[in-house]
């Protein structure tokens, strides 16, 4: 109920309304393509805004900005992807040049954006909603962009493990948002269908449509380099109904590649979610804490794909990407932007108009705030929105949720975001885990068709926060006190040992005391010089070895289970989203 | 809000609210062209109180009045008690009722949105148990507007000039001995389908409900199933034994069913809103009206059916939740 006055796509229009279209036109329904000729599958939940606002920026070419007064370049975005800096401050680095070793399985290589001079290795703020700085590289330029030979990929194409360790040394991350570590998709597993992410499904956004109309080619080059680097049989390109300009130019990059299909699916937030978009296309549904390879599906963005291309066939290191710039601005459009420019420069080139009170990273369902703008463009930025109290109006105050139950026909994960919402404010978390928390992609749908205008999405994050908080406590616990219990452990052996060692020194030298008496006895004053120290040191050194062996077997195996910890730590949960 | 989303649809309690009081007015104009405009100084009356009584109970709870007075829920639940009972009940039932609504059912269970039972139906419930005699005397068609005014004000002077419903008319032959086809167009208390006169204000209950299902505001499922079954339930015991039974358009179309189907099961508070479980609370609501009609003591069993299936509303939601998105996956 609830959604009365807004036109919205049949998905959340009333029950009536739906049942009504469905009797007029059930051309509409049929879920076939009309493009390829595919059967698409139903998707839950969804909305099809009144206005996507993407015209805003849509049909203006991709340019390219003026060079900063610095780059920031992160090396530490995200806990999991991280890189090491193996160059000085004070060095002089060129375009393209590797500064970061990637760390770990998931670490990426970082590359300078342009010739300069490396300033400092510091913390700097980032783009994140918790405004916490990160290791970065602070890059003054030499304005001559002067770049290191590149060195394209020279190994056979279907070669899984080389092309893994040359994407990981190129900086590919994901272009969509999340920016996951590209090589890391790239794994030996058996893949069927090999999905490039065009949907652009969020409101505002147009660098990936852009790219498609402009880049048709560079982008099926990387989708065939990537099928071939999986052995994919097949390759989809999704694209919403919304861009046909981008569905045409990729349609005619795609025509000569037989097994790549440009498949245009209807229009409905949040279709270009990695797993609404799988299901979409092949039916699958890839559950909370799965991998979309478990079901022989990889999903990439289109601008990754581009990436990609550019890296294996020109040696091209991940350094630029396409950031839509709109809002409340009088030149608004899509850049080319280095990874590490300062998003407060950034801005400037779409000249804001002076009502702009905040500046949006991502799109107005899912992204934020920007908490400080001297934060820089990383691999996931995709779009700033100049937002305006006309455009983006706070939010009506919250009320008293009415049960009335519109958020859950939205729900594309089919949860019952009202459930989640009630056991979050009741602090109850076991409960909102029993009702699948976890499985929420905090697309903010049920938030946007609110009547009582209850921020639910806010709700969710609560809960999921606190659970986190609290899994990590308990783990704390436990592992002090599996050092308490083995401490005590200790301590008890140690005893044991001790009186272990007392008992067998007594029982020694009450023999010996025997012996002795027994040889002054039998021998009397014979030979009254008996070596002591030599009756009892065998005994006692050797008691102090099996203690000391020991003991280094034990701190072994807890440096061994310490490690284990760590690493098990730092492995990843296995979700993303692009 | 700091967070995403940064949009938001333009829907609030109060568009909803007012959605449910246009869709109303039909059968409000069609009362008033067949009983005169007593009703519209009951529906004045108890929208007055309900909006004092819920006002001042949020002042003594010290929460905020003017938002929750203005999301025009109060008003719903006043008209829905109005429409629930006879139009000549006097004054001071209605104010009583409102009270019990407003007061007890929705503020002292914690306001909107928390209370577990309908207000409407929770009062309806307390005025026919205290007060059976005001409740069962529903004017007729030829009822003299002037009387009504006069039962409104508490001094009715002829007693016999309102009757009870076709159902509980039904129920008094059926207990007594008469076959339904021997009443069945006898009494004025008939119409053409059920109830003279209601009959055609059920009509336009339906149309109302029509309209709110078009709008997104009631899912469909719900009258669907109630009217279903009580149809399926009703057509099958006027089969078997016809002289016992009222053939089922004297069910569907009668006044408290159409009422019931679009507007008192619908209520999202104290329903269901799992879409399986919805089905269930439909069908079991239609269920008790049905049995209650035969074999209860009430001349209608709409609002204890409401009640009951009200209580088992949690449970039905927890045992008919959603299979999520990639859960059971093979």
């Amino acid at each position: 109920m609830a959604q009365a006055d807004v036109v919205i796509g049949k998905k959340n229009d009333g029950d009536g309304m739906r049942w009504f279209s469905w009797l007029t036109s059930s051309a509409a329904n049929t879920l076939v393509d009309p493009v390829s000729g595919r059967k698409l599958y139903p998707i839950d939940g969804g909305i099809a805004f009144p206005d996507y606002h993407k015209q805003e920026t849509a049909d203006i070419p991709i340019r390219n900005v003026a060079m900063p007064s610095h780059y920031i370049v992160p090396l530490r975005v995200n806990p999991r992807f991280t890189a090491r800096p193996i160059v000085d401050i004070g060095a002089r680095v060129r375009k393209g040049e590797k500064i970061g070793e990637p760390e770990g399985k998931f670490g990426v290589a970082v590359h300078a954006p342009t010739s300069g001079v490396i300033r400092d290795l510091g913390h700097y703020p980032m783009t994140h909603v918790s405004g916490l700085p990160a290791l970065a590289y602070f890059i003054e330029p030499d304005g001559k962009d002067e770049a290191i030979e590149p060195t394209p990929y020279r190994g056979a194409c279907d070669d899984t493990d080389r092309i893994r360790d040359f994407l990981q040394q190129m900086g590919l991350a994901g272009l969509g948002g999340a920016a996951f570590p590209s090589h890391a998709k790239v794994a030996s597993s058996p893949v069927k269908t090999l999905i490039i992410n065009g949907a652009e499904c969020e409101p505002w956004i147009t660098c990936d449509d852009r790219l498609m109309r402009e880049h048709a080619a560079e982008i099926v080059a990387g989708a065939c380099d990537l099928a071939a680097a999986v052995h994919a049989l097949e390759v989809l390109i999704g694209i919403e109904d919304n861009k046909p300009q981008a569905i045409a130019a990729m349609q005619a990059a795609a025509a000569n590649h037989g097994a790549v299909t440009v498949v245009a699916i209807p229009t409905i937030y949040p279709a270009g979610g990695e797993k609404q978009l799988i299901e979409r296309l092949t039916g699958i549904e890839v559950p909370y804490g799965h991998l979309s390879a478990e079901f022989g599906v990889l999903v990439f963005n289109v601008g990754t794909a581009r990436a990609v291309h550019r890296a294996l066939t020109y040696g091209e290191p991940l350094l630029e990407r396409v950031v839509t710039l709109t809002g409340a601005a009088d030149d608004p459009g899509n850049r080319w932007v280095r990874i590490g420019h300062p998003i407060a420069e950034l801005i400037l080139e779409m000249a804001p108009k002076p009502e702009v009170d905040r500046y949006l990273l991502g799109g107005p369902m899912t992204g934020f705030a920007i908490p400080d703008l001297d934060a820089p463009i990383l691999k996931g930025s995709n779009c700033i929105i100049a937002a305006s109290p006309a455009l983006f109006p706070p939010p009506p105050p919250e009320q008293p949720c009415i049960r009335c139950g519109a958020c859950a026909p939205v729900c594309p994960a089919r949860l019952e975001p009202m459930a989640l919402y009630w056991f979050a404010r009741a602090q109850q978390f076991g409960k909102a885990q029993e009702f699948h928390l976890f499985d929420c992609i905090e697309c903010g749908c049920c938030a946007y068709v609110c009547p009582a205008h209850i921020p639910l999405v806010d709700y969710y994050r609560y809960a999921k926060s606190e659970i986190w908080e609290r899994e990590r406590e308990k783990s704390k616990a436990q592992q002090s006190k599996a050092r308490f219990e083995f401490r005590n452990y200790r301590l008890e052996r140690e005893k044991a040992e001790k009186a272990a060692r007392a008992a067998a020194k007594a029982a020694e030298t009450k023999r010996r005391l025997e012996a002795q008496a027994q040889e002054s006895h039998a021998e009397a004053s014979a030979n009254g010089t008996n070596d002591r120290d030599g009756a009892a040191s065998p005994s006692a050194p050797n008691a102090n070895d099996a203690a000391a062996r020991k003991k280094a077997l034990v701190e072994a195996a807890l440096a061994r289970a310490r490690a284990k910890r760590a690493a098990e730590a730092t492995e990843p949960s296995g979700e993303n989203r692009e | 809000m700091i967070t995403a989303p940064y949009w938001r649809a333009p829907v609030s309690v109060t568009r909803v609210m007012g959605w449910v009081l246009l869709a109303l007015i039909p059968a409000i104009v069609l009362h008033v062209i067949f009983f005169g405009p007593v009703l519209l100084a009951q529906l004045l009356l108890a929208s007055v109180a309900a909006v004092v009584v819920e006002a001042l109970l949020l002042w003594v709870r010290r929460r905020p009045i003017v938002s929750a007075v203005t999301d025009l829920s109060a008003v719903v639940t006043a008209w829905l008690l109005v429409l629930a009972l006879p139009t000549t009940v006097p004054w001071w039932l209605t104010l009583l009722g409102v009270v019990i609504a407003i007061g007890v059912a929705k503020q002292l269970y914690g306001g909107i949105g928390q209370n577990p039972f309908n207000p409407a139906m929770v009062a309806f419930a307390a005025l026919i148990v205290s007060f059976p005699a005001e409740l069962s005397r529903w004017p007729l068609p030829t009822t003299p507007v002037a009387w009504q005014w006069a039962s409104f004000l508490g001094t009715p002077n002829v007693d016999a000039l309102a009757s009870a419903t076709v159902l509980d008319t039904l129920r008094t032959a059926v207990h007594s001995g008469q076959a339904v086809s021997e009443l069945l167009g006898r009494s004025p208390v008939f119409g053409t389908l059920s109830g003279a006169g209601y009959e055609w204000i059920a009509v336009a209950f339906l149309a109302g409900g029509l309209l709110l299902w078009l709008r997104g505001i009631i899912p469909g499922r719900l009258p669907f199933a109630f009217l279903l079954t009580l149809g399926v339930l009703s057509t099958l015991a006027w089969l078997v034994a016809p002289e016992r039974f009222a053939p089922p358009w004297v069910h569907l179309f009668a006044y408290s069913t159409m009422l019931a189907a679009f507007f008192i099961i619908t209520d999202p508070v104290s329903g269901v809103v799992t879409p399986r479980g919805q089905w269930v609370f439909a069908a079991g609501a239609a269920l008790l009206v049905f049995l209650i009609r035969h074999f209860g003591q009430f001349p209608d069993g709409v609002a204890f059916a409401v009640l009951l299936m009200n209580l088992a509303a949690p449970w039905i939601e927890m045992k008919t939740q959603p299979r999520v998105f990639g859960e059971d996956h093979p």
